[in-house]
């Protein structure tokens, strides 16, 4: 049996945002008082060292305890009313042994120490089940224990702190910009997501890290009646990993889209109230917009939304998870093989240069260490349009010749096993100075597209189609007005080799996601994509439009 | 073991809501023990599991509503936990779609607990993993798979006296079988109640024929194309009937903004909008596919149309839109019921001139939810049939298709099976749309 509970979410962004399976919704509701009581390092030590002794005894060449208190916050309205305000606890550890040159695993919400004991000793019974059929041991890259040490997400004003009405107060705020300007509806929404996690392995580490995120969000539609036609445009927003300080807007933080449009995007703060109000003017125009007629164009794609379009064509192939087959039944291979990397076949053009992260200020991935206790760090994946890495953890090193983690362990809370995930992976600027006006003026017969929509691509990573929110017709070096019905198909690296320009650094923005989902059981993971306004020659663009 | 038993259950949320002084209570107890086992590369990847359960008390004073939660089970933590539920309350706004707490109802009886599922040891998870892992390499070939069990129950009582207690069980396992040259993909997937049902063996070696069949793809030109959908190219990955099914939302319809409105306002409840021969229903007490009997407020899931011979029967209401339309509301907790035909899948096929088998349909994604357009992609196994016979295998491609339009191409419905806690035949589809190749395989 499959109980799905709808948890007041219908409605909000149906078919974008999948909020169902945000993790910590498993989590439950608490008290927001709660949120605010301060995580006990002293006692997770004596926990953590109760389950690393239960997991040696057993037998343990390896173990990792994580002890997780994960405090979330979501505010859902819509239109002049809220409809929910929920906060939840998780609180537990998570278990991780090698016995015998095999992994186990166990989980419990019960924080004694007899009760952690016997969670390790239960993940080494798994463990060593496991072993009879395991074809080789594990490996783990050596890690040097790095003592007693804290990492926190640096940030303003912790959003959890301020109080529900300022918070709910902004979101109506929001709701009525977009009713004035014509919204027929609105679903907002306020994510505010804090993991406080303990790490310790018999490395000799013990990681205490407080780590915060935050996400506003929407969806506007407007209905014509009339002809039964709706249109809706979703928040040019980002997840980001930051404080409340993101909700007050900067100027020097917005960057306005080309002339011709009304785009706005939003670096480092954002303007709930005014892309609410754009968003009712952008779904408006939707309803009238002509449909785009089919056929190759060049494609400008800005930041909010070629991260997506980096996250499934880039960060996913390079996962070595993947590439090595260790996900081939569920989210897929790729493409990349390590045999494909060593044909020396281009991923882009020169101008593409790709970096992984976990470190960006601002980004939603940002953590100071792993989930298995190791310090992150920045490393190229695609230099001058050329594969030179992957992504990679302690127990893959090995398989690719290296005898180091990259850091991208990740684990969405203390009851699921860690494993590699994508950490932020994003396009670098352009070298010369170049404005997105000045790309739109050298593309004859293109179409800018803001914002990110629909999105697919097959399970080796070859043949992609996105949306987007809001699309604009160029023609002759102008944006001409709005199309609609636009969704582009292409091969992953058919669409980088056909990358010819990038802007500047001045038009660099992080896109987030709070969703990327992997593994089994399927686990979500938060992670951000930089880049700046990219131009792509001679894209096949489909046209949508269906009748029912 | 962290399931409790119904009485114990009850008497623990009893004493729950004696503690509040709110002028309406209601608490649910929940949890369960779930465990795992993964492998790839013919060999056990990860495998564990977890044990939690929880408690959370919500109360209202007036419309005015708070909820509070806790999982250790002494009196003293009990009492905080409604304090604080009750502190919360007092301070929120009143809730404009507020609806008073249900009285007692009566529940269907599901067939969702298996003794067989709840015994599941890791040496088990580890047998099927391995019987998995050394079918596939006797033969040559590469599994990765996956196993999840897990038991679980759920308690609801309130202040009016509404009392509900469900225990499930639940085993999910998928194989996706591939040659070592990565030219052959094949899978299968299944889901039981009663985990003696499950045969790790029987299922490895359907995803392992699909693998070695499919090696040497011939591409084909997209376009319209008669397909034979198999249940996981319908139901997996959230898939093209689930998207459908989950879709019949009153309020969104009688907003404006679904693909159930209706021109110049209104729904179109009552329409044939789709084949007569399809017909989706919710029945939590059907013996292959039980579902919950209750949903998070206590409300009752009943046996309920949503298609009927090609009419959208029924849409579902939450308490306050029903009370609000003075209709009565939609217990549903997401399972559904997709009546069959007589016929095998082999039958289907038999009685194909031309056309395509697909077994699976992978990142299903909506592009407009105006027309309930969505994407995606074939997956591990897809052939060309002619002539009554599986010719050879074909390379993916990707679709463009609305549940909407595909259930009005109805060529032919083949004998449903559980799938994903639903049961769905397999479909035999004309003119279904494909748009571009694909070179995963």
């Amino acid at each position: 049996m499959q109980r799905r509970h709808f948890v007041g979410l219908t409605g909000l962004a149906a078919g974008a945002l999948f909020l169902p399976r945000f993790p910590a919704l498993s989590g439950t509701p608490v008290d927001v008082a709660e949120l605010l009581r301060p995580f006990d390092a002293a006692l997770n030590k004596r926990l953590a060292d109760a389950a690393l002794n239960a997991a040696k005894a057993a037998g343990a060449s390896y173990a990792d305890v994580r002890i997780g208190r994960y405090l979330n916050q979501y505010l859902f309205t819509r239109e002049r009313q809220v409809q929910n305000i929920v906060s939840t606890e998780s609180q537990g550890i998570g278990v991780r042994v090698i016995v015998n040159g095999a992994w186990g695993f166990w989980a419990t919400n019960q924080l004694t120490e007899a009760d952690v004991a016997k969670a390790a000793t239960t993940a080494a019974q798994i463990a060593k089940a496991n072993a009879r059929i395991q074809k080789e041991p594990v490996q783990l890259a050596p890690q040097q224990g790095y003592g007693e040490v804290s990492w926190k997400t640096p940030i303003q004003r912790n959003a959890l702190e301020v109080p529900v009405k300022e918070k709910v107060d902004l979101l109506l705020a929001a709701n009525a910009k977009a009713l004035d300007a014509g919204a027929s509806f609105i679903n907002s929404a306020l994510f505010q997501v804090n993991e406080q996690k303990y790490f310790a392995s018999t490395d000799g580490s013990y990681i205490d890290q407080d780590v915060h995120r935050i996400w506003p969000t929407f969806t506007v539609t407007v209905v014509d009646k009339a002809s039964g036609k709706f249109r809706s445009r979703e928040a040019l927003s980002s997840p980001m990993g930051l404080g409340y300080e993101y909700l007050v807007p900067k100027a020097q933080d917005k960057i306005k889209g080309p002339a011709g449009t009304d785009v706005i995007g939003y670096r480092n703060s954002y303007d709930l109230l005014e892309d609410a109000a754009l968003a009712a003017r952008q779904a408006k125009a939707k309803l009238t917009a002509p449909s785009v007629v089919p056929g190759k164009y060049d494609l400008v794609l800005d930041p909010a939304h070629l991260g997506l379009t980096i996250h499934e064509s880039v960060g996913h192939p390079l996962e070595l998870d993947r590439v090595l087959g260790y996900e081939a039944n569920f989210a897929g291979t790729s493409f990349a093989t390590l045999d494909w990397k060593k044909q020396g076949k281009p991923y882009g053009s020169k101008l593409v240069n790709i970096v992984a992260d976990k470190l960006q200020p601002g980004s939603v991935g940002a953590v100071g260490y792993d989930d298995e206790g190791v310090k992150t760090r920045e490393w190229d994946l695609i230099r001058d349009g050329q594969l030179v890495d992957y992504q990679k953890i302690r127990d893959q090193a090995h398989i690719v010749g290296q005898d180091h983690s990259d850091g991208c362990c990740y684990s969405q809370s203390w009851q699921d096993v860690q494993f590699q995930r994508m950490p932020n992976v994003s396009l670098r600027p352009g070298k010369q100075k170049l404005s997105v006006d000045d790309m739109i003026r050298g593309v004859d017969k293109g179409i800018y597209i803001a914002g990110a929509g629909s999105y697919s691509i097959d399970q080796q990573r070859y043949n992609f189609q996105f949306g987007g929110q809001t699309f604009y017709a160029i023609e002759k070096g102008k944006i001409t007005g709005q199309i609609e019905d636009v969704a582009y198909q292409s091969n992953t690296q058919e669409f980088w080799n056909s990358c010819a320009a990038i802007c500047d650094q001045s038009d660099y923005r992080l896109f987030g996601t709070f969703f990327d989902g992997k593994g089994q059981p399927s686990q979500s993971s938060a992670v951000a994509h930089g880049s700046s306004t990219t131009r792509f020659n001679g894209v096949n663009v489909i046209n949508t439009a269906r009748k029912v | 073991m962290p399931i409790i038993p119904k009485d114990e259950a009850q008497a623990i949320l009893k004493k729950v809501l004696s503690f509040s002084t709110a002028d309406e209570a209601e608490a649910n107890l929940y949890g369960g023990t779930r465990g795992n086992v993964r492998y790839a590369r013919n060999t056990v990847t990860t495998a564990g599991g977890t044990d939690n359960v929880s408690l959370a008390v919500q109360v209202w004073f007036g419309k005015r509503s708070g909820v509070a939660t806790c999982n250790q089970f002494d009196d003293a933590t009990l009492r905080r936990c409604v304090q604080r539920a009750e502190e919360i309350a007092k301070l929120a706004p009143e809730d404009p779609e507020y609806m008073p707490r249900l009285g007692p109802q009566q529940y269907l009886t599901a067939p969702s607990f298996a003794a067989s599922t709840a015994g599941i040891t890791p040496d088990f998870r580890a047998q099927a993993a391995g019987d998995s892992i050394a079918l596939c390499a006797a033969k040559q070939l590469t599994a990765a798979g996956f196993l999840e069990d897990g038991t679980r129950f759920e308690a609801i009582r309130n202040s009016k006296g509404l009392e509900a207690y469900q225990q499930s069980t639940n085993l999910d396992f998928s194989v996706t079988v591939r040659t070592p040259d990565g030219t052959g993909s094949g899978y299968a997937v299944a889901d039981f109640t009663d985990a003696g049902k499950f045969d790790a063996k029987a299922l490895t070696q359907r995803a392992a024929t699909k693998a070695s069949s499919s090696v040497g793809a011939k591409a084909i030109e997209p376009g319209k194309y008669t397909v034979i959908l198999e249940p996981a190219a319908l139901v997996s990955d959230e898939g093209l009937i689930n998207r459908l099914v989950y879709a019949f939302d009153a309020r969104e319809a009688d907003e404006g903004r679904s693909f159930l409105s209706k021109k110049g306002g209104g729904t179109r409840k009552g329409e044939k909008l789709f084949d007569p021969r399809i017909s989706i229903s919710i029945d939590p007490t059907n013996a292959l596919a039980p579902g919950g009997t209750f949903d998070n407020e206590g409300l009752p899931v009943k046996k309920l149309p949503i298609i009927e011979k090609g009419v959208a029967k029924n849409l579902y209401y939450s308490r306050y839109w029903a009370q609000k339309n003075k209709t009565e509301p939609t217990g549903f907790t997401g399972n559904f019921i997709m009546e069959g035909g007589t016929q095998s899948l082999e039958d289907l096929i038999k009685s194909t001139q031309k056309g395509i088998l697909v077994t699976r349909l992978w990142y299903i994604r909506d592009v407009d939810p105006q027309t309930l357009l969505v994407t995606g992609l074939t997956r591990d196994g897809t052939f060309y049939i002619e002539n009554g016979k599986i010719k050879h295998p074909i390379k993916n491609m990707r679709f463009n298709e609305s549940p909407v339009i595909m259930l009005n191409n109805v060529e032919a419905i083949g004998r449903a099976q559980r799938l994903g806690g639903n049961l769905v035949p397999p479909l035999k589809i004309r003119d279904f749309t494909f748009t571009s190749l694909s070179d995963a395989i």
